[in-house]
């Protein structure tokens, strides 16, 4: 085993030697190589953490939240429903939510509105905060409740508004401005703004507007008889599918939602948006792998000449594809630990500046957001995959095509 | 489909095996018709040339088949999430029919692909390439049923649905229907498996040591360290498991190698999978003992396989056994 190990050495001083004297041949296509580690390893980073800061931020949403279906689009629903869910055994509570959609014309954005959760009325004067559970070995837990949007101290009664921090940005305008909407009757409201929520998680706040029924149903016209929808707190969690089966029973034009079903279709569409960036870019690592193949098998007059040599003072063919197995080995790790570097600084300390745009969606009012480090086996494996597989295929023939060569021919070739 | 970056990794790594191999098998063809040791013809040198580049393509294939084996088995872990009432790797691949398959053939090809390689190390040995012919055609051999898993894996990825919101109702109703996806693997009863197990660590181990000290019962080693690999993987499911996720009804030998049991199921697997090529390597190259130009090097090479594969084996009991003792389960 010794010997063998020892072996591996000579070889590995060899090579790396011989590497350092082509230092322009292979500084390029080190280079050429990190960038594609790079390119694959930043969108992977990317897309992972954001699927995570989904599923971190949708642990918080309702168990179920049912909508109203007319004619096969969202509509509003009628209060009574909300007797008829109640009534459904196994159900620990239902909630009505109000919420919309306005357009500012002015910044052409839209926001959304919506009034506070309900169960505020008991405590008014307290500020409000909806808490979010977290999950044991959560990087974000620190093993306390930790509040999706909150705006302590503020009091929201009618006229009065709390506003997000992207539409703060955009609109320049802080606390004690006034904002103006034009209801759906035609009249202008003027309303204040007595607050801003935090920035805990602007990928959830970063649009929104929070106001109080009142205004809310006078700005949209929704008769008091109306809701946007229903959520349904369900006390055991093994119970969600059935109460949800009920719920479609009992009331035909319902649509019961459940969070996992919500969790798993974010998941799925940025599974589906990462891959796509992968597809796209995999044209480039077409093109390095037909580059890669193009620098090992243009083998250099030296480097024939070289392996002529060492051919002749008693290298086997083994020795030398062993040889070019390690500077396969030792290009490629650099290049793999170079690129996932500099992805990681990239995607965590950069915002990732180059694919945000294409990853995040489409929207006027980007949130500002810093996505949690997040790194596990799987990306790295699949990275590894994606890049270092390719390049070793290609190499293979070239390099047994420079193993394999006479001895006397190489000298005789180049040794003029 | 799902267009899942490690999805496309896994198809990636076996498309690419199966392409190099098809090409290594079709120069193995041409080996097996026209190999001649003792002529010097042209053809007779480039096929002694091509033997390099067919190796050290099939050791690169082989060493994907380790990794894609493992690959595998973690991307269905990471896709439970997609399908309602998959727990883990168990139920993600039983959504389709080509799930587990698919899985069986990796492991099958895993091992086989083993085995040419511990074949090729020992031809390497000799300076006449003396199985030569043996070598390519085990390799023409492998070579369908890699295709094949090819195939499945495709198969087996083209056809997954997630299940996602609908416009009607959310995936509610395509949940029932599924309801029989759950994670629950029928097993033997665990005390009797225990028992077997043990017996069987006992019996080989000591065949093992054996064989190694007094180099008699080779053949009984190799059969008994492929049958000690069928048990094994018959007592994680029925037994071991159940120690380790200490929970008398969870069965899953795929859980296992998931973060929350610290990945122990890799450590056990590797040790697994390493003991049975070792183990049955011995029965592949212990007919060729007697060849003139093997007799000196073949012995040294069977005694480390079979140290080998008695130190893995061992080590598998030892850490098996001490789950099993510092368990919070007892029965």
């Amino acid at each position: 085993m010794n010997v063998w190990i020892e072996k591996q050495r000579y070889i590995i001083d060899f090579t790396i030697s011989s590497l350092m004297r082509r230092k322009v041949k292979n500084i390029g296509l080190l280079v050429l190589y990190t960038l594609i580690v790079f390119i694959l390893a930043s969108t992977m980073f990317f897309t992972y953490a954001i699927k995570r800061e989904a599923a971190f931020i949708l642990e918080g949403s309702p168990e179920i939240v049912v909508q109203n279906l007319v004619a096969g689009r969202h509509d509003l629903l009628p209060v009574s429903y909300l007797e008829e869910i109640k009534s459904i055994r196994g159900v620990a509570n239902v909630e009505s939510r109000l919420w919309g959609y306005f357009y500012d014309s002015l910044v052409g954005a839209n926001y959304t509105l919506m009034t506070p959760p309900q169960n505020q009325d008991s405590h008014k004067n307290q500020g409000k905060t909806t808490v979010v559970e977290n999950d044991n070995g959560d990087p974000h837990a620190n093993h306390e409740a930790h509040a999706l949007f909150e705006y302590e101290g503020a009091l929201l009664e009618s006229g009065t508004l709390i506003i997000g921090n992207g539409v703060a940005r955009m609109r320049g305008i802080g606390k004690d401005d006034y904002m103006p909407f034009m209801a759906a009757d035609g009249q202008i409201m003027n309303m204040k703004i007595v607050g801003k929520l935090s920035s805990v998680s602007e990928l959830v706040s970063s649009d929104l507007i929070l106001m109080s029924e009142a205004d809310l149903r006078k700005l949209f016209g929704i008769s008091p008889d109306k809701v946007t929808d229903a959520i349904v707190t369900v006390r055991n969690p093994s119970e969600i599918q059935t109460v949800a089966g009920k719920i479609k029973k009992r009331i035909h034009s319902a649509r019961p939602i459940i969070r996992d079903e919500i969790l798993r279709t974010y998941s799925s569409i940025f599974n589906w948006r990462g891959g796509m960036m992968i597809v796209i870019f995999s044209a480039a690592v077409l093109a390095f792998v037909i580059f890669a193949w193009d620098k090992a098998s243009g083998l250099s007059a030296g480097e024939r000449q070289e392996i002529g040599i060492l051919k002749a003072v008693g290298w086997e063919t083994g020795d030398v594809i062993q040889m070019k197995f390690w500077e396969g080995a030792i290009v490629s790790l650099s290049a793999f630990l170079g690129g996932v570097i500099l992805a990681y600084i990239h995607v965590f300390f950069t915002g990732s500046a180059i694919f945000e745009p294409a990853l995040e969606g489409w929207s006027n009012l980007y949130p500002n957001f810093t996505l949690t480090p997040f790194i596990n086996a799987e990306q790295l494996t699949t990275l590894f995959f994606l890049t270092v597989i390719p390049y070793t295929v290609a190499t293979i023939v070239p390099t047994w095509r420079a193993a394999t060569i006479d001895p006397d021919s190489a000298m005789r070739h180049t040794g003029g | 489909m799902i267009l899942h970056p490690t999805v496309i990794a896994n198809l990636l790594a076996a498309y690419t095996s199966s392409l190099m191999l098809v090409y290594a098998a079709y120069y193995g063809l041409q080996i097996l018709r026209h190999w001649n040791i003792e002529s010097g013809s042209e053809l007779q040198l480039i096929l002694e040339r091509k033997t390099y580049l067919v190796s050290t393509v099939l050791s690169y294939v082989f060493g994907l088949q380790l990794l894609s084996l493992f690959l595998f088995v973690f991307t269905a872990d990471s896709l439970r999430t997609l399908f309602v009432g998959a727990m883990c790797a168990a139920g993600t691949l039983n959504v389709n029919a080509f799930g587990y398959p698919t899985l069986v053939l990796k492991v099958v090809n895993f091992v086989t692909s083993g085995l040419w390689l511990v074949l090729n190390h020992a031809d390497n040995q000799g300076y006449d390439y003396p199985l030569i012919k043996k070598k390519y055609l085990l390799l023409i051999v492998i070579t369908p049923f890699i295709v094949l898993e090819t195939l499945l894996e495709t198969a087996y990825f083209l056809g997954m649905e997630p299940d996602v919101i609908t416009s009607c109702c959310g995936s509610l109703f395509s949940g029932e229907k599924k309801a029989g996806l759950g994670s629950e693997l029928a097993s033997l009863p665990a005390i009797p498996t225990l028992w077997a197990f043990y017996l069987t660590v006992i019996i080989t181990l000591i065949s093992g040591l054996v064989f190694y000290f007094k180099n008699r019962g080779g053949y009984v080693y190799a059969l008994l360290s492929f049958a000690l690999f069928i048990i094994a993987l018959i007592a994680i499911v029925s037994v071991i498991s159940i120690y380790i996720y200490e929970l008398p009804t969870h069965h899953c030998p795929f859980c296992i190698i998931m973060e929350d049991y610290s990945y122990i199921g890799y450590l056990l697997y590797v040790l697994l999978f390493g003991g049975v090529v070792a183990g049955s390597g011995i029965g592949i190259i212990l007919p060729f003992r007697k060849i003139e130009s093997l007799k000196h090097a073949l012995g040294g090479f069977i005694n480390k396989l079979a140290l080998t594969s008695v130190l893995m084996y061992g080590a598998f009991t030892v850490i098996v056994t001490y789950r099993i003792i510092f368990s919070n389960l007892i029965m």
